[in-house]
């Protein structure tokens, strides 16, 4: 089973609880978006998914 | 510390809650960005999911305000009503439909003040719905006036110079009436939110969840709270399960939310009563 996160930066509103929150800090808001943190080993443990008021960002997991 | 053990298991990713339970053709929502009310329709598709409900057979009432938007984003059976009446709305579906599953999505407003006569005698009656309570302390989208949850001598559009009114908690009101299962839930503890809903949506009987949600546009502004983030810190630094607050004092308890189910009991429900009564008339005139 393969996971990635992934961020719908279209429909992201730019409110920044996913970054405050991530336990590991992997994310971060810039322009209003929010982006990945390179190298801040995101553990995908899902918590911004929980909480994004918007759907923006969410853990795919696919077969491979 | 929210116990995440047994919270944390049947969660779907949103991509699949989505294209299972809500209409992407409307999304993205139109909700303020950091509002609250996003967490928690996401928490009900989640809630339905656990519950296993068919969404055929599940009906979704809504009322007026930001909170009424929410019957529009769900997949299933909608009815988008007028101010207050959601409950009214809901008590008739029930009454003439008594398979379906009726869940009302409301805000402090729709349900306490404008919808307050409905809301007590749902409770009172037992009625098998589950009300889902949108609760920001503010009328949201009609520009910030105070509601009935706006706690004291705090500000609204039209409470310039502070909120005299002392606030209703609309968990003790629903429980004063008679509501069989009552809890309360916060949209940063939002695993355990669909856990509390799941409760409500399985429970027989009148079922309500008052959920602290987030107005970081109107409510936030008005009372110098912050960004939704520092909103949402507020409330992990101020909710207490409902366990850890029967150890502690009041003066403790002062402006913590208290969440979890505070009340869970059995007693006939409306419609069945309504059935059997029915059939006893029909057999009395044989």
């Amino acid at each position: 089973m393969k996971r990635d996160l992934i961020i719908n930066t279209e429909w992201c509103k730019g409110c920044g609880i996913c970054a405050a929150f991530c336990p590991k800090g992997a994310l971060k808001v810039v322009e209003e978006k929010v982006q990945k943190v390179e190298g801040a080993g995101c553990v995908l443990c899902g918590m911004c998914e929980q909480r994004c008021p918007d759907y923006a960002i969410y853990i795919k997991e696919s077969e491979e | 510390m929210v116990d995440m053990t047994n919270v944390s298991k049947n969660t779907m990713n949103t991509a699949d809650i989505i294209y299972k339970y809500m209409r992407p053709e409307h999304l993205p929502h139109i909700w303020c960005p950091g509002c609250g009310n996003g967490i928690i329709l996401r928490a009900i598709a989640q809630a339905m999911e656990n519950a296993k409900i068919d969404r055929n057979k599940t009906v979704l009432v809504s009322g007026i305000g930001c909170s009424s938007r929410a019957a529009g984003y769900i997949d299933c059976n909608s009815l988008h009503t007028t101010h207050g009446r959601a409950i009214a709305f809901a008590t008739g579906i029930k009454m003439a439909h008594p398979e379906l599953e009726v869940i009302v999505i409301t805000g402090d407003g729709d349900s306490s003040a404008i919808g307050g006569n409905h809301l007590i005698h749902a409770a009172r009656r037992n009625i098998g719905l589950t009300v889902v309570v949108m609760n920001n302390n503010i009328y949201g989208m009609t520009g910030g006036q105070y509601s009935p949850t706006t706690p004291h001598l705090e500000y609204g559009t039209t409470a310039p110079y502070g909120n005299i009114d002392q606030p209703f908690d609309i968990a003790e009101l629903a429980m004063g009436a008679g509501a069989t299962f009552a809890a309360r839930g916060a949209v940063y503890h939002s695993a355990l939110l669909a856990k509390t809903i799941e409760k409500g949506i399985r429970h027989k009987g009148f079922s309500i969840i008052d959920v602290a949600s987030l107005c970081p546009t109107y409510y936030g502004r008005k009372n110098k709270k912050g960004s939704a983030v520092d909103m949402m810190r507020y409330q992990k630094d101020n909710t207490v399960m409902v366990e850890k607050a029967k150890t502690m004092t009041e003066e403790e308890l002062n402006g913590k939310i208290v969440i979890g189910v505070l009340r869970d009991k059995e007693a006939p429900e409306y419609s069945e009563e309504y059935a059997k009564l029915v059939e006893k008339v029909k057999g009395g005139n044989k």
